[in-house]
């Protein structure tokens, strides 16, 4: 599904990444792990073609994030470290969503309320306005919702108390089948249970990938 | 299409919704409240009077303050997006680089016009209303300079955010490009002038490439020409380009310079990294 081939990304003299390959298939859950800098976002982020690499390529069932990013990001469901503080209301990111990934609003509000979030009282609130652990529950209800083959999380529960952390974690195990899961995550006790595969970063390299 | 209307859609109520905005609208509506109150139109000065005065009066302070709005208002659009991981998030969803730059862009466009035109429309009403003769000819020369305008610096302001990282550095690019066109208008021109040192063709064209220069003088140029409140550069084009050559070209250039301004922006942001 996911083919990183010997991608380098370098910004300015430092390099980020250093000749990365990897391959992350079907039904795999990985927890991608490493310190503060080891290279972890700029793999996500050329991951989703948001960098363009300065050697190698990454492809996405055999497709460019870059020059195919609409084909590829159909595939592709992202959750952020921290929630951005969009100025859009929520009705309104929830039309975005839906008119330009397909996504069924009831199936957003769905996953909202497996996630103790009511979508319904808040629809006119711009949604930088929620709190923090309101606003990651609604982008992961949304991670959902959309459907995606591949599911990339960027330490989703920074912002979860321990009751969310349940309910992410049981929807998620409802919904990793015939899919690739990405956490980055510093606490693998976390994940440990969701996970098939661990993968350590130092310094823009994969230094251990282990499957168990 | 529909994910560019939809950005559009998207960019135009969050901007509405912007103090901004409201500033941005009550500065114009409010000049020309100004105008009305401090009795513009009952006045006659050099030949100008009535709505004439009051519209040349509102696009002459308009030409100066437009494009800063404009600047300081879109130029953090995309870096700021940027800065703020908001483009992160929303470009991790099935939208074309293209769509979205081009749908913000459209966003944007109606948000800076709208209020403009909309406060030179309510001039023409309510001095239709006290009776007072419509200038339509001004009108719908100031309509076409007003869009022109938006789209000119628009395109920068997209230009420059779509290569700068920081948005508090983009702001300071956008002033810095509002004061040289606005120095270029007189000071610099003039001092070249009267330094002798240049051709005065090549003086006359350094006016002419600057937007700010040909609006200044494509809203005095359906007056007469023998004007002396126009300037040497006005008199000098005026006399030698005929009205309706100048008017094409006062609106045709800087809609363009706009444009390009804006495709060279969509370029750099369609190449560089997005976050």
């Amino acid at each position: 599904m996911i083919k990183v081939n010997n991608i380098t990304k370098k910004f300015g003299s430092h390099i980020s990444l250093e000749n990365i390959n990897c391959e992350f298939n079907k039904n795999e859950s990985i927890a991608l792990m490493g310190a503060n800098g080891a290279g972890k976002t700029t793999l996500i982020r050329s991951i989703m073609g948001y960098y363009h690499p300065d050697a190698g390529e990454v492809l996405i069932n055999g497709k460019s994030p870059i020059k195919q990013r609409v084909e590829v990001l159909k595939h592709i469901s992202f959750v952020p470290q921290l929630p951005p503080p969009i100025k859009l209301s929520i009705e309104e990111l929830m039309q975005y969503i839906s008119v330009s990934a397909n996504v069924d609003k009831e199936l957003i509000k769905h996953y909202a309320n497996e996630m103790k979030l009511d979508i319904n009282a808040n629809l006119n609130k711009s949604f930088f306005k929620l709190s923090g652990g309101m606003k990651q529950k609604l982008l992961i209800a949304i991670s959902l919702a959309k459907e995606s083959d591949i599911i990339i999380y960027d330490e989703p529960t920074a912002n979860l108390d321990p009751k969310a952390r349940d309910d992410f974690y049981r929807l998620l195990k409802q919904n990793e089948k015939e899919k690739v899961l990405l956490f980055v995550t510093h606490r693998l006790e976390e994940v440990k249970d969701l996970v098939n595969r661990q993968i350590y970063m130092d310094l823009g390299k994969i230094v251990s990938d282990e499957r168990f | 299409m529909k994910n560019l209307y939809l950005i559009a859609y998207l960019d135009l109520k969050e901007s509405i919704r912007a103090k901004w905005f409201l500033v941005y609208s009550l500065v114009f509506g409010g000049l020309i409240a100004l105008f009305f109150i401090a009795g513009v139109t009952e006045s006659q000065v050099m030949g100008f009077s009535g709505l004439s005065r009051l519209l040349l009066m509102y696009i002459q302070i308009t030409i100066v303050i437009l494009p800063i709005f404009i600047l300081i208002t879109t130029v953090r659009s995309i870096s700021g997006d940027r800065d703020s991981h908001i483009l992160e998030y929303m470009l991790s969803f099935p939208i074309s680089l293209k769509q979205y730059y081009w749908g913000k862009i459209i966003g944007r466009f109606i948000t800076v016009y709208l209020p403009v035109i909309f406060a030179m429309i309510i001039a023409v009403i309510y001095g239709a209303f006290k009776g007072a003769d419509i200038p339509w000819n001004i009108f719908f020369l100031y309509t076409g300079l007003l869009f022109a305008m938006s789209a000119t610096f628009l395109g920068i302001a997209f230009f420059i955010s779509s290569f700068v990282k920081s948005s508090e550095v983009a702001l300071g690019i956008a002033f810095f490009i509002w004061i040289f066109l606005l120095a270029f208008i007189d000071i610099a021109l003039i001092s070249l002038m009267m330094q002798q040192r240049v051709d005065e063709g090549l003086i006359i064209f350094i006016s002419l490439i600057n937007p700010m220069e040909i609006f200044r003088v494509a809203a005095i140029s359906l007056f007469d020409p023998e004007l002396t409140v126009m300037g040497p550069v006005a008199f000098y084009i005026l006399d030698s380009v005929s009205q309706s050559t100048f008017v094409l070209l006062s609106i045709g250039y800087p809609l363009l310079l706009g444009l390009l301004f804006a495709f060279f922006g969509y370029k750099i942001f369609e190449k560089k990294d997005l976050v």
